[in-house]
């Protein structure tokens, strides 16, 4: 054999590996979601929707679950949201190079990559115990912010960072005021980049079990919360306690809940990819 | 290098930096004294002096990394976000000192509009994009911002190409409309100095010609200062030239005679070509 021949054969022999590394996750997904439907697709109906928990398997529902899941999606995008933006916003376009804010952009990276279960134990103590919130849904909203803040901090910076200088430029030489220039242009045109971003971050809250368990997240109530202060339970929490049950109803109830929470999270990533390619083909410099 | 003589030396040149002022100004509208610019240990421009008057075109010449941008960059104050950036010296607008602390960066931005290398307009409608200098000044009354909008279009002679479509995306624009729109742009907030980088560099050249024409016919508003490449573009649109290399101004006086009968050699042979 030539090398010709050589390097031909190795290329022909990443491609198949490529090609099987990207079948493998496709397909195992594809099984599992194919198991959970085959499984859980008899549960799903209004009433399994619109009912409460239950000790009795065929009339439980996930009502308090995903009122719950709710109520934390719509505090946490309340909390993050400002708070991530505002920080990405300093550090990219206010934020001078220096040590500080060097050292803060290591610690927002590494956080990242902190585990969420201990996010949860810094909930625990914080919020939960130490400001007495109990609990609650705050406290719960509050421990999932500061998960995602990293996440939501990065992606606006990015975002931010791909709106050209010329633009900016022609802003300020026109004798507006950095803030003027952030408002007027920098975000309106990077504003579905930063969206995306908050919408995948969210979608990744959603699916949290472990910090909320540490919180407190309860696995029974009998209630739908009506307020930022009430005990809650949110869907990967239900789910995981109808799991461990020894009952086969049960699982097949845990099989449908699973259903609904894919479905939250695809269509939040749906939503998230409509944005960006909306944004992208009306910012076309 | 070697080809040069003594007195064209960077480092050792004293420019006589007095071009004739009309008997109707009595001082220069733009004066440079004594300025050097600093980015970290570099010195970008080295110790210029110069004045501009009041409604001339004057244009910067020289070889790229010669300075000129930068220098153009201090009457509008764009070098001050720059990280490292640091200067000597002063920059005076009608005599008075326009990196004072007393001065407010942001109105005098509305008074020495800018047009970049690039056509810069913003992702918005055309009508916006004329209107923005206003709008962020807080001027509410639409009448008055419509008003200005077509008067600045149609002073970048643009008005007639985009008169039914005002709404329509800039960025859909060819480059040249793109360069006049920006135009339009920086003189709808009433400027009385425009300070142009290189405006025709990106430009095919029957769009540059018509930036050319619409040069001129500014002059009679306003004191214009051109930064370009193009050595006969210099030679057709401007009153005064600056010949600057490495950060230094060789050679400052009037366009006809900097082309003709230059002082220095370095200058002769930069404009017939033979370096830079």
């Amino acid at each position: 054999m030539n090398r010709a021949q050589k390097n031909r054969l190795k290329d022909k022999v990443f491609k198949g590996l490529g090609i099987t590394a990207t079948f493998l996750g496709i397909v195992i997904l594809a099984i599992f979601i194919g198991f959970i439907l085959y499984q859980g697709m008899e549960r799903i109906s209004w009433e399994f929707v619109m009912s409460l928990p239950s000790r009795f398997a065929e009339q439980s529902g996930i009502y308090t679950a995903w009122m719950g899941t709710v109520w934390v999606l719509v505090c946490t995008t309340l909390i993050s949201f400002p708070l991530g933006v505002g920080a990405g916003i300093y550090l990219e376009e206010y934020g001078k190079k220096n040590w500080w804010n060097t050292f803060l952009e290591i610690n927002i990276s590494n956080l990242a990559g902190v585990p969420s279960v201990i996010y949860g134990l810094l909930g625990l103590g914080v919020f939960v115990r130490m400001m007495k919130m109990g609990n609650s849904i705050l406290a719960g909203s509050l421990t999932l912010s500061l998960l995602i803040l990293p996440v939501i901090i990065v992606s606006t910076r990015e975002a931010l960072r791909a709106v050209p200088s010329t633009i900016k430029e022609a802003s300020v030489a026109m004798g507006a005021s950095k803030w003027q220039t952030i408002w007027h242009q920098i975000l309106p045109a990077s504003f579905g980049g930063i969206l995306t971003g908050v919408i995948l971050a969210l979608s990744r809250a959603v699916g949290e079990t472990a910090p909320l368990i540490v919180v407190g997240a309860l696995v029974y109530v009998p209630f739908a919360p009506t307020s930022p202060l009430d005990e809650f339970t949110v869907l990967p929490v239900q789910i995981f306690n109808w799991v461990t049950r020894p009952q086969q109803e049960f699982v097949i109830n845990a099989a449908a809940g699973i259903i609904v929470l894919l479905g939250i999270t695809f269509v939040m990533n749906g939503i998230a990819v409509y944005l960006r390619n909306k944004w992208q083909s009306k910012m076309n410099w | 290098m070697e080809s040069d003589s003594q007195s064209s030396n960077p480092k050792t040149t004293q420019v006589e930096t007095k071009p004739k002022l009309n008997s109707k100004h009595q001082s220069y509208k733009l004066q440079a004294q004594n300025v050097d610019v600093f980015y970290e240990d570099f010195q970008a421009i080295n110790n210029i002096s110069l004045g501009i008057v009041e409604n001339s075109i004057t244009a910067f010449i020289g070889p790229s990394g010669c300075g000129k941008s930068t220098f153009l960059r201090l009457f509008n104050r764009m070098n001050d976000y720059i990280d490292g950036f640091s200067m000597n010296g002063n920059i005076l607008m009608d005599g008075k000192d326009i990196y004072d602390e007393s001065v407010n960066v942001e109105e005098l931005r509305k008074i020495v509009g800018m047009v970049f290398q690039k056509p810069n307009p913003f992702p918005k409608s055309i009508y916006e994009n004329v209107a923005y200098g206003l709008r962020i000044q807080g001027i509410k009354d639409e009448e008055y911002i419509e008003n200005r909008v077509i008067e600045s279009l149609k002073q970048s002679t643009l008005y007639s190409e985009v008169e039914d479509n005002l709404d329509k995306m800039a960025l859909s624009l060819s480059g040249g409309q793109q360069q006049r729109l920006c135009i339009a742009r920086a003189l709808a907030v009433k400027p009385t100095v425009l300070l142009m980088d290189e405006p025709t560099s990106a430009l095919d050249p029957i769009s540059s010609g018509k930036i050319e024409d619409l040069i001129h016919e500014l002059k009679e508003d306003y004191t214009i200062v051109i930064v370009t490449h193009n050595m006969q573009q210099a030679g057709r649109v401007s009153d005064n030239t600056a010949f600057l290399y490495m950060g230094n101004l060789v050679e400052y006086g009037d366009t006809q005679k900097i082309f003709t009968n230059p002082e220095k050699d370095r200058t002769q042979n930069y404009i017939t070509g033979r370096f830079g």
